[in-house]
Order: C-alpha cells, then structure tokens, then sequence
C-alpha cells in the first residue's frame, strides 16, 4: 500500500495579521508560517496506517515558505520519503483550485492507493482540497474524516457529522481523503532526528508546471472584523480582572455570596 | 446561465437543518435581485419538500438515504450543469465540505468558503467570507461566472426561510448510480457522554492555550468552584483530554449558557458556531486579535495559568 500525504504552510494563526497596500491580501512578509494543522492530522493517521500495515508513507509538498522544516519532521516521524514539487508557486500564493490542479497532474503519473490531507486550510477562500482533487482524478473522495483502515484495495473510512454522529464507508482504492483528526493525538518528532532528517537532506524536488487554473475570483477588499462590536476588554491585574469577572457573574446571581 | 439561486437542502434524522432554512431566506434576497427563483434541491428525502415553503421551486430527485458523497456529488452535479443556477448555495455542513468543492471542480465552477454575508450587486454576487480562523474578513466578486458559495451556519437568521407557500414540487431523473466506489456501511450516534453540557447555566470553556493534559486540572478547579462543567474546543477531545460529550462547535454540540467563560480558545468559526448565542460570553485569550474577542462581551489578554487560579479563589470563597 502507498500513501501520498499532501502537506501545505499555512501562516500561524496566532500572529497578528496585516493587509497589503493593495488592500487585496495579507502581507506574509513578517509571517511565520506552519503546517496547516489539519495535515497534520492526515500525517498522523498516514502513519497510523504504517504501523498497522507496513504500508510506506510520502509525504509531498509545493514550495511554500518554510515547508523543508514541515518535510523534515514529517520525515523525523516516520515518513518515508518527501517529495517537493517545484516550479508551480511562481510569486508565492497559490488557491486551492490552482493547487489542485498542480497535484491532480503529477498524481495523475503516480500510483498512490490513498491520497490524505488535511479537511481544509483557513488561509484560503477555497481551501478544500481533497474533495476538488477527488474530483479532478475521478477517484472517490471523502471528507470531514476521524478514521481510516486500509486493507488491500479498500479501506473503511469513519466520517464525522454535526454532533459528532459517524458514518462508517467502504471506498475502493484508490481515493482521496481528506482528514479532520487522527485517530490519536499527532506524534512528536525528536530534535536530534529532525536534525538528522535536514542534514541528510532527503527532500526529492520534482519540477512541475505551473498552473493554468485560478479560483475565478476576485478579491475586493480584506480587511480586520470591525472593531465595534468586539468585547468590552477588562484592563489591570489578574487579581484585577479575576475582581471584574466574579462581579458580573454575581450580578446574574450565578455565583452565590 | 439562469439567474436562479439553488439551495441544496439538507436533511437529518430530525429532518431539515437549520442552515437549510438560513440558506433559503439568504437566496429570497438574492433570487428577487436578479428577477430569478429560488429553487431547493433535495436529494434522496422527497419526504421533507413541504417544509421548503419559501423556495419557488423544490426539486427532488431520488439517491440512497444514507449519504455518501460519491452518490449525492453525481446527483447535484447533473441538476447544476443541467438548470444552470447562477448561485449555488450549500453549508458549510461535513455534506458541504464534502461536496462544494467537488462540485466547483466538476461544474467548472468558482467556489468562496467560510461564507458569512451575501450581497447582490447587479448581475454580480459579493460574498463576504471569514478566512484565516475568522481573523480576516475577505469581500469576494464573482463578476461573471456561476459561482458555489459555501456559507458558515448561523451567518443567516434561519425564520427568514421558514415561510409557508406552496411551492411547485418536480421530481428529477436520478442519474445512473452504477459503478459507485463508495459503500454506506452504518451509522453511529455520538456518546451520550457523563455530563450534558446543553443544560448547564455555566460553562467554563478551555481550549489549546491550555497546553498540555496535566493543566486541564486548573480549569476543572475553577470549574467545581462554580459548580459547573468544564466544556471544551475540538483540540482538547481530539487529542482525548476531554470526552468528545464535552466538545462544543460545528461537530460537537449546540449550547446556550447563561454565561460562557473561555480560556486559551482562538474563537475559530467552527467553534463559534456552537456558543454564540450564549447570555454571557467572557473570553480569556493572550492574542488580542484573537476572533474571540469578535463575539464574546468582555475580554481579557492575562494569562489564563495567572488567571484561574485567582478566579477559583475567589469563587470558592
Ligand atoms: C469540519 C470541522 C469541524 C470542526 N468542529 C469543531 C468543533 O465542533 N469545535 C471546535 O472547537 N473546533 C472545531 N473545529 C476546529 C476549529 O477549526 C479550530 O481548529 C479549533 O476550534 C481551535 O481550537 P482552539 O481555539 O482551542 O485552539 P487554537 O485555535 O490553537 O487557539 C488557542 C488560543 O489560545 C490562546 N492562548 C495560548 N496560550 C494562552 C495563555 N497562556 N493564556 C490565554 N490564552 C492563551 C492563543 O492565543 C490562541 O488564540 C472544526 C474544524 C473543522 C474543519
Ligand atoms: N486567502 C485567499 N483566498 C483567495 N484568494 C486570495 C487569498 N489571498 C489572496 N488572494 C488573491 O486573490 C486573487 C485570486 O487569484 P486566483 O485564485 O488565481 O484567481 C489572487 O490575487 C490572490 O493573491
């Protein structure tokens, strides 16, 4: 059994976000960035299908910022091989439907038995990739995933729903899934293996075109949500704002005395 | 192209989704702009199309009850290459992630995510969507092309699409299901868990910032204090800190406490989805652009770890 997993940088969103000039887009320049948190979780469970099956991992990436860090400690954890397609970033950005279309062509002369990613990425208007790759190699594809056990030709894919309600799916092989938590907590990498992993410089780079297909979109504005109704913040010490919120608890009487 | 907007309707074991309706009522205003109609689609619960009264149109069209987005996917792409919608309207449900972007690929179609507003502009739709975890908003034009809009649940007010017509109903040929690679197997109802946390008149709330498993303890501490239960972001029941019962947001449950205490979670839409309706949201998060802060009432940027315990102290006093 062989096993892409689709890996992309996505910047961490914890840091503070700025618009470009333009108005039009973010300004990466001072952003770092990370794997985006939900390939993590299809790399997890790539992996967890490694353990129990001997199948071999790849784990494959375009040239986002800062992704030979994610090839190397996916790689530091178990991959077994990380492949960089390059050529298809040209000035950086790229959407999902231009990505797609990058994958779907060099995936096209693969033969991957199941292709995991994460179940969307929030940096992107339309940030699924799994269910639009699915759709351009006509291969199934199923989304929304905390569960899957391959065997040969077929694996049995647990889907989540509202409430957290699952529908259990045979697919045959091969297929596209895109995942929403592994079946365990994503493992860590060593230090000293990640070092090793970057000093042994493992990362195949594959030239590929770059795309034709755009999402069709156009971006007007992008902007910070409006400040008006953000939360009134309470300001002081901890002891200052602990004061604060045991007082508006006790005056809906939700906090006795 | 037409100018019809279609609503692909949506169908649980307690019948239509809230975010159908949401969807309905968001298509009457764009529908009515454009002088087109708005048409529901329904797949494989023709049982369901009288509750579609404010829709002009409902269309059914048969598929195996129990979805896999293999059949649904082939159902819907026949119906939107075949009446040609200029907007195609979905939620942004586990079926809308699923199959927007599957249908903006098959259909040739552009498609916005993480959709929160949407205005008609002549013959043009602007979307309004909420990407990097709500931290941006972004207003999108799709000028000339039939677009697919995945829309956030609660972006719209659901009564706007509860009305009560009488709305042509047609059924649609189904499209040859053969050669599906993709078999329903079973269904399973989530655990009903320890604790209900949709009945409780607090929740203390904690997600990632928290950091490790051994801290949830100062949480629960302040917790007991309070005599409420300890909820928590999808993060923390992933990783099996917490029961899954406990989880709150997109795929874990709906709550509406008198008051809503959050620590260490970012307010990502996917959470927001299952609090924001709660009487009192107070956020503790040292990002202070956190999104959080977009819904919650009063905010603070301490420390939850210097935070709880002065918070359990005093609420045990
Ligand atoms: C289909 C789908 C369904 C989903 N369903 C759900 C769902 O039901 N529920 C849900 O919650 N999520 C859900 N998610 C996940 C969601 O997208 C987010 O990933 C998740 O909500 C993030 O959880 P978080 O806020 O705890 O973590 P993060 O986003 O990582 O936020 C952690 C926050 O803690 C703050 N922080 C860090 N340290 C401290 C400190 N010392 N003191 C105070 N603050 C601190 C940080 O500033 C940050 O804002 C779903 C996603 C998808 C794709
Ligand atoms: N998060 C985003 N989602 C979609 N488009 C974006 C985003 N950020 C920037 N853009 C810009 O939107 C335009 C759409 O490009 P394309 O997808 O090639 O049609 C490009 O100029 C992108 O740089």
């Amino acid at each position: 059994m062989r096993i892409a997993v689709l890996l992309k940088q996505v910047p961490d969103l914890v840091e503070e976000f700025e618009i470009d000039d333009a108005g039009t887009d973010i300004d990466r320049e001072f952003l770092t960035f990370l794997l985006n948190e939900f390939d993590n979780q299809a790399l997890e469970e790539a992996l967890l299908i490694k353990d129990a099956t001997g199948a071999t991992v790849d784990v494959v990436a375009l040239d986002d910022p800062e992704v030979d860090q994610a090839l190397y400690t996916a790689i530091a954890k178990g991959a077994d091989r990380a492949i960089k397609l390059t050529g298809a970033n040209g000035d950086g950005w790229l959407s999902t439907h231009a990505r797609a279309a990058v994958y779907a062509g060099w995936l096209t002369g693969e033969s991957y038995d199941l292709v995991l990613t994460g179940v969307q990425a929030a940096d992107d208007l339309d940030g699924q990739l799994a269910p639009m790759l699915g759709a351009l190699l006509d291969v199934p594809h199923v989304s929304v995933v905390v569960g899957v056990e391959a065997a040969d030709g077929t694996a049995r894919i647990r889907q989540e729903f509202a409430g957290g309600a699952i529908s259990e799916l045979d697919v045959s092989l091969p297929a596209v899934v895109g995942v929403q938590a592994a079946g365990a907590e994503p493992r860590y990498a060593a230090i000293a293996k990640i070092r090793q992993a970057q000093q042994e410089g493992n990362v195949d780079e594959v030239a590929v075109d770059p795309p034709a297909a755009a999402s069709g979109l156009t971006i007007r504005r992008m902007y910070p949500p409006e400040k008006s109704d953000r939360a009134e913040m309470l300001s002081g010490s901890e002891a200052d704002v602990a004061d604060r919120i045991i007082a508006l608890l006790r005056e809906r009487g939700l906090v006795q005395g | 192209m037409n100018n019809d907007v279609f609503v692909i309707a949506e169908h649980s074991d307690a019948g239509l989704t809230d975010a159908t309706f949401e969807l309905l009522g968001a298509a009457r205003r764009l529908a009515d702009a454009w002088g087109g109609q708005v048409v529901a689609v329904i797949v494989g619960n023709a049982g369901v199309a009288g509750q579609l009264g404010s829709a002009d149109v409902v269309v059914t069209v048969d598929a195996p009850a129990d979805y896999t987005s293999e059949a649904h996917e082939r159902v819907l792409a026949g119906q939107v290459t075949s009446r040609d919608p200029r907007l195609v309207l979905m939620s942004m449900s586990t079926q809308g992630l699923d199959l927007a972007a599957a249908l903006s690929a098959t259909c040739d179609r552009p498609l916005v995510s993480y959709v929160v507003g949407l205005e008609p502009d002549g013959d043009a739709v602007v979307a309004t969507a909420q990407i990097y975890g709500g931290k941006i908003m972004a207003e999108v034009v799709v000028e000339s092309q039939a677009a697919i809009c995945a829309v956030i649940a609660g972006s719209f007010p659901a009564d706007a699409g509860r009305g009560a017509g009488s709305p042509a109903v047609e059924a649609a040929d189904a499209p040859a299901l053969d050669g599906l690679r993709t078999t329903f197997v079973a269904r399973h109802a989530p655990d009903a868990g320890d604790v209900d946390i949709t009945v409780a008149d607090i929740l203390v709330a904690v997600g990632r910032g928290i950091g490790g498993e051994d801290d949830i303890e100062l949480v629960q501490e302040f917790a007991d204090a309070l005599g409420a239960p300890v909820a928590a972001s999808r993060p923390i029941t992933d990783n099996g800190w917490l029961p899954k019962s406990r989880q709150v947001g997109k795929s874990g449950l709906k709550v509406k406490p008198r008051a809503y205490l959050m620590f260490g979670i970012s307010g990502a839409p996917e959470h927001l989805e299952g609090m924001r309706d709660a009487e009192l949201i107070i956020a503790c998060n040292t990002d202070e652009q956190a999104p959080v802060f977009d819904v919650a009432h009063y905010g603070t940027t301490v420390d939850l770890f210097d935070l709880l315990p002065e918070l359990t102290e005093r609420a045990s006093a």
